[in-house]
């Protein structure tokens, strides 16, 4: 057992807004620089959508992420020291293939590096622009109005803008971007013509991030070494120096989270604060979040198991992700992780952890497209509002005679309904197909994204008995039952969901600067010396 | 002439090697930033792929034969002696030379043409690319007209070289040569003179390491046991900082 401490987050999509103030702040602060203006690195897509840049999930473009080794047996893996291009075998010795990066690696990182075929290029994103204000000001009079013209941020000549970091935002030029997300490939064509009916369509926001994964694809693609994992915060960052380049890590990124400053020649990434993170303040895009939808706190988990809990079948990769994850009240998890070097004020933390409890405890959250087997560490709630509402058919008539001669009344025989009589049967039948929901968050397992769901239905009734009172307690406390929760814990979630403070939502472990030093010397050094030092011996010394 | 040639191929190669050495050391320890491939691939891959791979290739192999001809000397004349190795010998290098040169114009016309590569060209990337081009053409030229091109560097230019290394330069043999091949040696000389001050610097940070490298790099601030043992603490023993 290895036990490490892995800075963790959750986003409760439900309360996003889809505001974007999460990309602004983050803008603000990291990546108003030259090379770096088309990266964002926290940005927010509506789904379904393509996303930024286009299609990203599609790893038959991007090659992004692993995949199980085709080769059948591991023998030719020999674990992560292997000089081929698999990395892990399954450590239950069973023989079952281990995984390899699909587009970098030895192999093919080394192969292709001189022009890496599947690298991203700045179209795929869209070409940064600004606006000729001065224009505006400066235009000799004329007979026309003055234009502030887009010009090209790269170029600085007058450009078309064609693409944007949120061109699809709300489902603004729905054929060309929604309906070729590809995250509908397992949905019938019915289902599909049903997402996009006019009257009928429903969307929901994705804010992203870097995740700062387990099995970071981006730190195993470097040639050079630049990446790496923090250990103590399992923060993934690129050092600047030591990067070459060599620009495999956009491709190994299945997110596309990391990015090539073409002005510097660097891979760049999010740093998730981590100035801000060891000051004890949230990052900006968190501190920042309206909605307050972010939530941030440590997750105590065994590094020995990664490579194991990354090979497994598809279908297993949730659980295995959710099994490497331990519990911080666990005696024995306490007593490995102090032996391991985990400062208890880390472990105290870990006990206050908001995500873990969304994620383990509660089992509310689940990690984006599991299936590129990076084991992020970002997760979300998945929306209960798309999903929930039904159409039903009624007879709109007797309503329409309500409503006077003169008020638009709609010729329609639907509703939008969120009625609760039937506890689970909107679920099933929600215009938002479950099958969509479980590609994004749960490699195509629908049981999964439905019992998340159910949870959240289950607190809302409650929820419902409590405040408003038109439902039964026998009702709101059987919906509890069948989506496995107690009455405690839907105070808890409730609280942690709509009530919480900044302290809950960001619980941010001590970084203990006052340790750090012994990376830069040895405190031993100066005993015995006078406190404030002398740059010279003094005569006596020595006599 | 003569004080000419003794400059070229007596001082000016322990001049190159000095500016080299300190050049490629200072821009190493202090604009290590600036040592990177700087790849324009992001703004436009469609030319540079033409451009690229085969310059890349082409300009590799090339070096490598040349490497071969100076540390295997004999190896090079053995495969000459027989003019079915000749004939393999010098097409598999002129077929290398071909593709550095093809992909050398094809980068040149890309970062003259291309607005996007244009914002990201110094001068300096565009003098070099011409060295190399210049310097390319001199070397076709040659294993077009002289066809003991190859075995000349492995018979003179090799022992010349090696007796550079010696410190005590014997030139007689280089500076009888035609005035292209002369040109040509000059010229390498001149590339690895500026080769410190050019975006060539990335072939030194090439990431070989990469290879035997473990997949995932963690790095402690602090070693994370050591660190909290009270016992250790006033040791002599300093945390190793992996």
């Amino acid at each position: 057992m290895d036990i490490r401490s892995q800075i963790s987050m959750v986003f409760h999509l439900d309360k996003c807004i889809g505001c974007h103030t999460c990309s602004v702040a983050c803008k603000n602060i990291w990546t108003d620089r030259k090379g770096a203006e088309y990266m964002w690195w926290n940005n927010v897509e509506t789904k379904p959508g393509t996303g930024y840049p286009s299609k990203w999930e599609d790893q038959d473009i991007y090659k992004g992420g692993w995949e199980k080794a085709k080769s059948g047996n591991g023998s030719n893996g020999s674990g992560a020291n292997g000089s081929g291009d698999i990395i892990a075998t399954s450590a239950a010795g069973d023989g079952s293939p281990a995984i390899r990066l699909k587009g970098a690696g030895k192999k093919k990182g080394l192969g292709n590096i001189f022009h890496n075929p599947h690298l991203p290029v700045i179209d795929d994103y869209y070409e940064p622009f600004t606006y000729k204000y001065l224009n505006l000001i400066e235009a000799p009079a004329g007979d026309d109005q003055p234009a502030a013209r887009p010009v090209s941020l790269i170029t600085g000549e007058p450009m078309d803008i064609k693409m944007g970091p949120n061109w699809d935002d709300d489902l603004s030029g729905t054929p060309d971007y929604a309906r070729n997300d590809p995250n509908l490939k397992n949905l019938s064509p019915e289902e599909q013509a049903a997402m996009f009916e006019l009257e009928k369509m429903a969307f929901f926001y994705l804010p992203r991030m870097c995740n700062h994964c387990l099995n970071p694809a981006c730190v195993a693609s470097c040639p050079s070494g630049a990446l790496y994992k923090r250990g103590e915060d399992g923060i993934v960052l690129v050092n600047q120096d030591v990067c070459r380049g060599w620009r495999m890590c956009v491709t190994a990124c299945p997110y596309k989270k990391t990015y090539y400053n073409w002005s510097t020649g660097k891979s760049e990434k999010c740093i998730l604060c981590f100035p801000r993170i060891e000051a004890g303040l949230a990052p900006a895009c968190m501190h920042s979040c309206v909605g307050r939808i972010r939530y941030l706190g440590v997750i105590l988990y065994d590094a020995d198991r990664i490579e194991e809990a990354a090979s497994v079948d598809e279908k297993d990769l949730v659980d295995a992700h959710m099994n490497i994850m331990l519990d911080p009240f666990d005696p024995e998890v306490i007593a490995a992780a102090k032996e391991n070097g985990v400062a208890d004020s880390t472990i105290r933390s870990a006990q206050a952890s908001p995500t873990y409890k969304f994620v383990k405890e509660w089992g509310m959250a689940l990690p984006l497209h599991s299936e590129f087997r990076t084991m992020p560490m970002l997760f979300y709630v998945p929306p209960l509002l798309p999903v929930m509402a039904s159409l039903t058919k009624v007879n709109n008539d007797k309503q329409a005679e309500k409503l006077g001669a003169i008020t638009k009344h709609w010729n329609d025989d639907w509703l939008y309904d969120t009625s609760t009589e039937e506890l689970w049967g909107s679920i099933e039948q929600a215009r938002f197909p479950l099958e969509y929901m479980a590609n994004l968050f749960s490699a195509g397992d629908t049981e999964k994204v439905k019992s998340r769901v159910m949870k959240l239905m289950a607190i809302r009734l409650y929820r419902r008995w409590k405040t408003v009172g038109d439902i039964s307690e026998a009702k709101a406390q059987q919906a509890l039952e069948d989506a496995g929760l107690t009455a405690k814990m839907a105070d808890d979630i409730y609280y942690l969901t709509a009530l919480a403070k900044f302290e809950d939502r960001f619980v941010i472990p001590p970084s203990h600067r006052e340790q750090a030093i012994e990376m830069m010397e040895f405190t031993g050094d100066a005993k015995g010396s006078s406190g404030f030092g002398f740059k010279e011996g003094t005569a006596r010394r020595g006599l | 002439m003569d004080s000419l040639n003794t400059f070229f191929f007596t001082g000016y190669p322990y001049v190159v090697v000095i500016v080299f050495l300190l050049g490629t050391i200072y821009r190493y320890r202090y604009k290590g930033f600036q040592v990177t491939s700087l790849s324009a691939q992001f703004l436009e891959g469609k030319v540079g792929f033409w451009g690229t791979v085969p310059f890349h290739w082409g300009i590799l192999m090339i070096f490598l034969g040349h490497l071969v001809a100076f540390l295997l000397p004999g190896v090079v004349l053995a495969i000459n002696s027989n003019p079915t190795g000749l004939l393999i010998h010098e097409g598999v290098n002129f077929t290398f030379a071909v593709a550095l040169v093809v992909g050398l114009v094809a980068l040149i016309f890309r970062r003259l043409l291309h607005p996007r590569i244009q914002v990201v060209t110094t001068s300096m990337d565009l003098f070099i690319e011409f060295v190399l081009l210049l310097q390319a053409l001199l070397g076709c030229y040659i294993a077009l007209n002289y066809r003991w091109g190859s075995s000349w560097f492995a018979a003179d230019l090799s022992p010349y070289l090696w007796s550079l290394i010696k410190f005590s330069p014997e030139p007689a043999a280089v500076i009888a040569m035609p005035l292209v091949v002369k040109a040509h040696i000059v010229g390498a000389f001149s590339i690895f003179l500026i080769f410190p001050f050019t975006r060539l610097v990335h072939i030194l940070v090439a990431p070989f390491h990469y290879i035997w490298r473990p997949y995932q790099v963690v790095i402690w601030n602090w070693d994370k046991k050591q660190i909290r043992q009270s016992s250790t603490a006033w040791s002599e023993q300093r945390p190793r900082n992996t």
